[in-house]
């Protein structure tokens, strides 16, 4: 198994406070990993450490072969990050966002086209100004930008918030054809029932360190797609 | 770094447009200045005529502090900053996107308040090569040290006031300059006015310089 992500007694602070206080963790390539834990656990953080905007300050860190803070820059070029936050300008149309993003990440026209298609985004509602869509529209729109650049580990940030039932299910149906094709996703949630049944792996994190690393139940019993039970890698 | 810098000013450029904020909001401002200078000096007549070269230059300043802050604004929510240093433009051709953004948007004003100080203060236009020399290089000094200065304030909570107390007393080298450059325009002897005109290219070189070597350090601080 190709690892992907390598962590060990990590640390990272957020100013002065150590928001990661020692994390261990691997995951390998076409795992999908659910970070677990209360508000402050130090999810966020450990999503931007391994995006390499948050340098480790100890400890060792090495992402997609790239050893972290010194090549965070290598690091950044091959992972997408969906924030809570998103990156789309409210007077620019969805398909404005999507094609600067795009192409600023050296995305192809057919990319973009195919980004927009793929989230929905792709008839009437392309050419709508962000600032009259809906927020699960807008959340398409993030996602598109991120589909766009094709990042081999997909970093996500609460996913689910603000989608519908059918946005959710497009959601994990883009996350399952990605990692089919190679991708790796390490996603936080606090809406567990689908995140669980989405992950191959659950990790637990509590103030700022990994405290345990399971297989969700609906893995263990074998409802999972059998290409992807037994990945579980236990950090 | 052309082709990013070509992206990120067509963005900004777009985001105006659809916006509209310069033509409603930056451009009446700025011919607000210029009439309230009127409406204080126009007793004295010459006074006016004889200032008008530093009012002219003194409204396109306050004006850019607006134009920049709008610019600086765009980049600064998290989410924006994040994808920008996880994109790959270079922190330089950000930087030149941003301040050719600016520079367009303070060279449509400058055509505007030209306008106006000709109707308003009665500025009969001579030298006309150097008013519009003058104009570029002063127009992209601002841009750049505006850009720079936007940049290093984003993300701090009192941006709003502290990027005109930074910002100004930096450019004023460029409101001399552009002043002196103007007056000798209008007095019709350009000869005169031309080192102005240089001094204010070395400056916009400077800056832009500085601009895009530090661009990259500053979005990674802020």
């Amino acid at each position: 198994m190709e690892p992907v992500v390598h962590l060990r007694a990590t640390v990272a602070l957020l100013g002065r406070f150590p928001a990661l206080a020692g994390i261990d963790l691997d995951v390998v390539r076409g795992e999908i990993v659910l970070l677990r834990g209360p508000n402050g656990a130090g999810k966020t953080t450990l999503l931007r450490v391994l995006a390499g905007l948050i340098p480790p300050v100890r400890g060792e860190a090495v992402v997609l072969g790239h050893r972290l803070p010194d090549e965070a820059r290598a690091v950044r070029r091959r992972v997408g990050l969906l924030g809570a936050d998103g990156a789309l300008f409210e007077d620019l149309t969805a398909a404005d966002n999507v094609t600067f993003w795009g192409r600023a990440c050296r995305a192809g026209e057919a990319d973009i086209t195919a980004a927009l298609d793929l989230v929905g985004l792709g008839g009437r509602l392309r050419d709508i100004r962000v600032s009259k869509l809906s927020t699960g529209q807008r959340r398409r729109a993030s996602l598109a930008c991120l589909l766009a650049r094709r990042p081999e580990l997909w970093l996500l940030d609460e996913p689910h918030a603000g989608l519908d039932n059918e946005a959710r299910d497009l959601l994990d149906g883009l996350l399952h054809q990605a990692v089919d094709q190679g991708a790796t996703v390490v996603l936080s949630s606090h809406e567990l029932d689908r995140a669980e049944a989405l992950s191959d792996r659950v990790v637990t994190l509590v103030a700022g360190t990994t405290t345990r690393s399971s297989v969700p139940p609906s893995e263990s019993e074998g409802s999972r797609t059998p290409e992807r039970t037994g990945v579980s890698h236990v950090a | 770094m052309w082709r990013d810098a070509a992206l990120v000013a067509g963005r900004d450029l777009r985001v105006e447009a659809r916006s509209r904020v310069t033509l409603h909001q930056v451009a009446p401002f700025a011919l607000l200045v210029l009439v309230l200078f009127a409406f204080a000096l126009d007793p004295a007549r010459q006074v006016l005529e004889r200032a008008t070269p530093g009012l002219y230059w003194v409204t396109v300043l306050f004006s850019a502090l607006l134009a920049v802050a709008r610019s600086a604004a765009l980049d600064e929510s998290g989410g924006v900053r994040d994808a920008l240093r996880l994109s790959a433009l270079e922190p330089a051709g950000v930087f030149a996107g941003k301040a050719l953004a600016v520079a367009a948007e303070l060279l449509a004003l400058e055509v505007l308040l030209g306008a106006g100080v000709i109707v308003l203060y009665g500025a009969e236009p001579a030298g006309v090569g150097l008013l519009l020399a003058t104009c570029l290089a002063a127009t992209v000094a601002v841009a750049a040290t505006g850009t720079l200065y936007g940049a290093l304030v984003s993300g701090l909570r009192v941006r709003e006031t502290l990027l005109p107390l930074l910002l100004l007393p930096v450019l004023a080298p460029v409101l001399i300059g552009a002043t002196r450059a103007f007056e000798a325009a209008l007095a019709g002897v350009p000869a005169d006015g031309w080192p102005w005109c240089g001094l204010l290219a070395v400056f916009a070189i400077l800056y832009s310089v500085a601009g895009a070597a530090a661009y990259g350090t500053l979005l990674e601080g802020s």
